[in-house]
């Protein structure tokens, strides 16, 4: 099942797709352009991985890291489906990031990789922008790069672990106004989930709606204001963003 | 010293509670009698995310030298240097900080937080602390490492390594906060010395250059930084972080293999 947690008429509800249009949990059917998407879940703790792809990491100039390369993100950053990313004036490179979102279910500690997928609740797409202007060698990345308001949509839904046979089998694609810029698979990671999951529960406790962002494969192009920006991953979902300008937020 | 307003946390409580504390004495006042934090089970009193700085202290800074010049720093930094302290990490006053398998010592970060009261956009330097509910003693424990560059995140994200209270001060109860002392104690003996006076960015500065991009929300927590020379700490040490105004937060270092009440919450 696929399930959403939109506005609808002036409340929350949680929503599951319905043959194109959406089912609320009180039983109305409407259409997807009807609503305002919000972020699937409310996530707990994010981590995101940094060069998880070996072609990314070439891109970058990097060597493949040795151990996961793990930053952590908050709440102010996340946006839901058909949301608008805020590009500063000043800036000369911001690119996005097609990303598979992991979102844990159960309390997860020191978890073997074997069993690592019994802690998964299900999974989702993110776009995980960077603003490469700011970008500082100091807690890299730095938040100002990763972090900021409007900087990582999520969504459109969380699809339930067991209607997805293979997450490591997965076909990543980003468009920038219908034109495809980036396209990979999962397969590709250098860290595959249960080794995120194995790792991560080494040393700390995972809880359910803590979400994992495993990276991103090569195909970073700086995208501009009114560009309309599409990650998809293959039977996950499709996730559209919007760039707008710095001159809408007033009170600066 | 007068008792002053605060908030506190009863643990279980989903709400924090409005009571006068005095924080000399660190004690909470209840009708008439002066009670110790000892006698009562509290929470730490936080509801949002906590951001930590790092590289706000001029003896931080200038401890890096000219390293800042070189590789793979480049340069000295430009904006705050930021971190996020996820939940599992969350810990309150009295409660026992694990030692992880395999590691003797902990690197003990006192900090003073500033405590969120209202969304706070691209805030000016001017009115910045309007912004701020109060002040909140943290602990931010590490794993010790040198490196600013890209620390493996499980260097300051362990189970129990930030531990927040005893209390929220009303802001209006500090006249200068950055002017606060404050000192570590590791088996009340002093370990560590500073004064907010030595935060290159002072507290209203920094609300403005975080908020350029980052919203802070009430009840988010923004830790001002870390004095250098940050003392370590190894099993059964008893750390008391005092500032000056604010109170005293009281933790001791335990055998991680023996923390078994983290596995109720």
């Amino acid at each position: 099942m696929r399930r959403a947690r939109i506005a609808y008429g002036g409340a929350i509800h949680e929503a599951v797709e319905w043959g194109g249009q959406l089912k609320l949990d009180d039983g109305r059917i409407v259409e997807e352009h009807e609503v305002i998407w919000l972020t699937p879940i409310e996530p707990r703790t994010v981590f995101a991985l940094g060069l998880n792809y070996a072609d990314h990491a070439a891109e970058l100039a990097f060597s493949a890291p040795s151990e996961p390369l793990v930053f952590l993100k908050s709440p102010n950053t996340f946006v839901g489906h058909h949301a608008y990313t805020r590009r500063p004036e000043d800036v000369t490179y911001m690119h996005y990031e097609c990303e598979l979102a992991v979102i844990i279910g159960e309390t997860a500690r020191n978890v073997k990789k074997a069993d690592a997928y019994n802690y998964i609740k299900g999974y989702s797409v993110a776009n995980d922008y960077a603003i490469r202007d700011y970008l500082e060698n100091y807690y890299r990345p730095n938040l100002r790069v990763k972090n900021r308001d409007t900087g990582t949509p999520f969504g459109p839904w969380i699809v339930d672990a067991a209607d997805v046979a293979d997450p490591m089998k997965l076909k990543l694609t980003t468009h920038v106004n219908d034109k495809l810029v980036q396209e990979g698979t999962t397969a590709d990671m250098i860290f595959d989930i249960p080794t995120l999951i194995s790792y991560l529960s080494s040393f700390m406790t995972l809880s359910e709606n803590d979400v994992i962002l495993t990276g991103t494969p090569k195909g970073s192009v700086d995208t501009a204001v009114g560009d309309v920006v599409v990650t998809e991953i293959e039977g996950i979902g499709r996730l559209v963003n919007t760039i707008i300008g710095d001159e809408l937020f007033t009170n600066r | 010293m007068k008792c002053v307003k605060s908030k506190i946390k009863v643990l279980g409580s989903q709400v924090l509670s409005s009571v006068d504390v005095n924080p000399v004495t660190n004690t909470v006042t209840l009708l008439e009698d002066e009670v110790s934090l000892d006698d009562l089970q509290i929470d730490n009193p936080i509801t949002g995310t906590v951001f930590g700085t790092l590289l706000n202290y001029k003896g931080e800074l200038e401890s890096l030298g000219d390293a800042v010049y070189d590789q793979p720093y480049g340069s000295p930094p430009i904006a705050p240097v930021l971190y996020i302290k996820p939940a599992n990490t969350y810990n309150r006053y009295g409660g026992s900080i694990p030692m992880p398998e395999g590691l003797t010592k902990l690197t003990i970060g006192a900090a003073l937080g500033l405590v969120i009261g209202k969304q706070a956009i691209a805030v000016d330097e001017k009115n910045a602390l309007t912004y701020v509910a109060g002040y909140t003693i943290v602990n931010d424990t590490s794993v010790p490492h040198d490196s600013v560059y890209r620390p493996a995140v499980q260097h300051r994200a362990r189970d129990g390594f930030c531990s927040i209270g005893p209390w929220i001060i009303n802001r209006h109860e500090v006249q200068n906060p950055d002017d606060l002392t404050i000192r570590v104690f590791i088996n009340e003996k002093l370990q560590q010395e500073n004064s907010t006076s030595n935060l290159i960015r002072p507290i209203a500065r920094l609300l403005a250059d975080v908020t350029e991009f980052m919203t802070l929300s009430p009840g988010d927590v923004l830790l001002v930084g870390v004095p250098e020379n940050a003392p370590l700490a190894q099993i059964g040490d008893k750390i008391r972080i005092e500032i000056e105004g604010i109170g005293s937060l009281e933790n001791f270092v335990v055998d991680g293999k023996e923390t078994k009440w983290r596995d109720l919450l």
